[in-house]
């Protein structure tokens, strides 16, 4: 005989829940769930007319000329730290590098993948800065992709943008164009970025919390082309920070770098941090820091431009490109003697002691 | 930075190399005996500002790279086994073992994690009784204390699935052994500042005696190693054989009396194996009778595993300063930091790392070359 149930009787009918507060493989299946997940999260943060189109893709106007493009993909753990989260990471990023080939960007594709059980409140608080510092750098997210994956494929929740800009001059902004006696100008202090990371995922604490330095750069930029600087080659310091990025350009260029430590700012608390963890400043992450190649005769003219704007208020003139020795940077240290920089084979290790 | 940017000024360094200058009349041999000195010095290039009379030779005390390959082969073991969490200090990753190393084996599935605090480790273990966590003692006397620490709490707050891979190595007994071999060529040494913080100097006294060798407490910022450089030349040109304390904001003649005692509880003096060195007596820590229960090498059982390193590399003769990084035909070539053939090129303490990082391209293109 059936168990007499205790449960009063109703007429609902065992319709899947829609409201859930964490995501599941339904959202990712192309059906209702996820065109609610859109609907109550994506569109109306990112808002504009050819995501609302809901089209395969965007199609846009653009003016004749050039166009830069780019691609990349974050898959920072933890998703929010000191400054920032994976979504100001994400739309800098991709701003960035389109910042960099001395291209306004335009706009961005936005790639999620999230892994089940993620809480939607996360997301939603990734997708609200995404939607902030797209407004902030003068982007529009006009198109994206949503996948799920199984529980345990994946860190929560990874991000792919890529993004269109237009370039408005004709220079070429590149290695190769970098000239013996080029003046090699930083945007501000390094290592912010790596440590403010870094003591997050270790659960390292300092006496005051390092915020990463996270911003987009197409500002200065755009305003040293305007100006008519002839830009010879920018570079963001992301990975591997500004050593790794100058031997990069010293080795493409086939000239020498060389560069003033004194010249080179870091921030107390990061220098603190970078002592106990036997770091090296010069090697850590940035995501709001560039360095610009520059004719010396136009140097102080393009550092004035780039000191009037906020993110790169501290520039300073740290070096000068010569012929040689070809492909190596070279550090004049503080107490006056001479090194190499070379790039680490990996990620930099904290020492034993 | 208060403490830090007073040590790396440039007035004082070039007054004390051109100190230096003025008192040296012969030609000498100097050893920095840490690891991070060395660092120091290649990174800086202190040794460009001494003159050409002066030699400084690179020496053992880099904990990664003096580590045996049959330890680092007992870490990989250990690590792979599915019911361990396999913690250590970073730079302990890189190092190749016979069959790769710690990251190769973290790649394949093993849970392996960097920490910065033996402690850490500890608390790992409390927060996973199902699990075995293992951490990597390795260092000198510096890193001893903590380790000693970790083992002494585990036994104390009764954490059964926590035990330590004990690779502890002793700088003294190193010293002797650079000294008393016949193609030694060190005459004055600059003693390890952070190890003495922890030890004090009384136990460089009778060496200082038995070898008639300077021996000189030095720091590790530029001035520091100028200024122990200065001490040591002083009395080799004098001809006296003194202990002197150069690290003094830091060091004291008797050291740290607490962590030594909580060494002593913890550790026993054993032989000990040193990569590219070999045995040598009453060099090292083993676990005393009443902590064994936390042996790692007991409870899984590698305890018996030896393995012969390779021939081609010459770590040993680096790390005793009987030769220079670019001495070896595998420098730069058959032996990078990408693929080290020994631990010395894997540590960024690693003579031979700091070499290949610093100085790879010296000869052909930076005309650096010392000053007379």
């Amino acid at each position: 005989m059936a168990e007499k149930s205790d449960a009063p009787f109703t007429l609902s009918c065992p319709i899947p829940i829609t409201n859930q507060d964490f995501v599941t493989l339904a959202h990712g299946g192309g059906g209702r769930m996820m065109h609610s997940l859109l609907d109550r999260i994506v569109i109306p943060a990112f808002g504009n007319q050819p995501l609302e189109s809901r089209h395969d893709g965007a199609v846009m106007e653009v003016d004749k000329g050039r166009l830069a493009f780019t691609t990349d993909s974050y898959v920072v753990h933890p998703l929010f730290f000191p400054g920032g989260d994976i979504g100001t990471l994400a739309v800098t990023g991709t701003v960035n590098d389109l910042a960099m080939c001395g291209a306004r960007p335009l706009c961005l594709s936005a790639g999620f993948i999230l892994e089940e059980g993620l809480p939607v409140a996360t997301l939603e608080r990734v997708v609200a800065s995404m939607a902030r510092t797209a407004r902030a750098a003068k982007v529009t997210i006009v198109t994206g992709d949503t996948k799920v994956v199984d529980r345990g494929k994946g860190d929560g929740l990874f991000v792919n943008t890529a993004g269109i800009g237009i370039v408005e001059h004709n220079l070429t902004i590149a290695p190769t164009s970098v000239r013996p006696g080029d003046a090699i100008l930083l945007s501000g202090d390094v290592g912010r970025h790596g440590v403010a990371i870094m003591a997050v995922r270790e659960g390292l604490q300092f006496q005051t919390t390092i915020e990463t330095d996270c911003a987009p750069l197409a500002d200065p930029v755009l305003a040293l082309l305007a100006a008519g600087i002839d830009v010879h080659c920018l570079r963001d310091l992301t990975r591997g920070g500004l050593a790794t990025t100058l031997i990069e350009i010293a080795e493409s260029s086939r000239l020498h770098v060389g560069i003033g430590e004194r010249d080179i700012a870091v921030e107390e608390n990061v220098c603190g941090a970078c002592e106990i963890l036997g770091l090296d400043p010069l090697y850590l992450a940035n995501e709001g820091r560039f360095v610009a190649f520059v004719p010396a005769a136009q140097a102080d003219r393009a550092l004035q431009i780039m000191r009037t704007h906020p993110v790169s208020a501290a520039a300073t003139r740290i070096g000068t490109v010569s012929e040689s020795p070809a492909a190596l940077v070279t550090l004049q240290s503080r107490i006056g003697t001479k090194r190499i920089l070379d790039m680490h084979s990996g990620e930099q290790l904290p020492r034993i002691c | 930075m208060k403490f830090v940017d007073e040590y790396r000024d440039q007035a004082k360094a070039e007054a004390l190399a051109q100190a230096i200058a003025r008192i040296t009349t012969k030609s000498w041999s100097i050893m920095e005996v840490c690891g991070g000195q060395t660092h120091s010095i290649v990174k800086y290039g202190i040794d460009e500002l001494l003159p050409q009379a002066i030699t400084l030779l690179h020496g053992p005390g880099c904990p990664v790279c003096v580590t045996p390959l049959e330890l680092i082969d007992k870490a990989l073991q250990i690590a792979a086994r599915p019911e361990v969490i396999f913690c250590s200090f970073g730079d302990m990753l890189r190092v190749p073992g016979t069959g790769g190393d710690l990251f190769s084996v973290k790649a394949k599935g093993a849970d392996v994690r960097i920490v910065y605090s033996p402690l850490d480790a500890l608390t790992i273990a409390r927060q996973n009784p199902g699990r075995q966590v293992v951490f990597f003692a390795v260092g000198f006397e510096t890193t001893a204390p903590a380790n000693a620490m970790a083992v002494f709490q585990a036994n104390a707050q009764k954490i059964p699935n926590f035990s330590v891979l004990v690779s502890h190595v002793l700088v003294p007994p190193a010293m002797e052994a650079i000294l008393g071999a016949p193609d030694n060529r060190t005459q004055g040494f600059l003693a390890a500042g952070h190890v003495c913080t922890v030890m004090g100097f009384e136990e460089y006294l009778p060496l200082a005696k038995k070898y008639h060798v300077p021996i000189v407490v030095t720091g590790f910022e530029p001035v520091d190693i100028l200024q122990g450089i200065f001490k040591c030349v002083e009395q080799l040109e004098q001809g006296r054989a003194e202990v002197e304390n150069q690290y003094a904001r830091s060091v004291q003649r008797t050291g740290n009396r607490p962590a030594q005692a909580l060494m002593a509880k913890v550790f026993r003096v054993v032989a000990r194996k040193w990569r590219g060195v070999g045995e040598i007596p009453n060099s090292g820590f083993a676990l005393q009778d009443e902590f064994a229960a936390y042996d790692a090498e007991a409870r899984f059982g590698v305890a018996g595993y030896h393995v012969d390193e390779d021939s081609e590399c010459i770590a040993g003769q680096v790390l005793r300063g009987v030769k220079k990084p670019q001495e070896c035909p595998a420098f730069g070539t058959r032996c990078t930091p990408d693929r080290p053939l020994g631990a010395t090129m894997v540590s960024s303490e690693g003579a031979c790392a700091a070499y290949y990082q610093y100085r790879r391209h010296q000869q052909t293109s930076l005309a650096a070359g010392k000053r007379s």
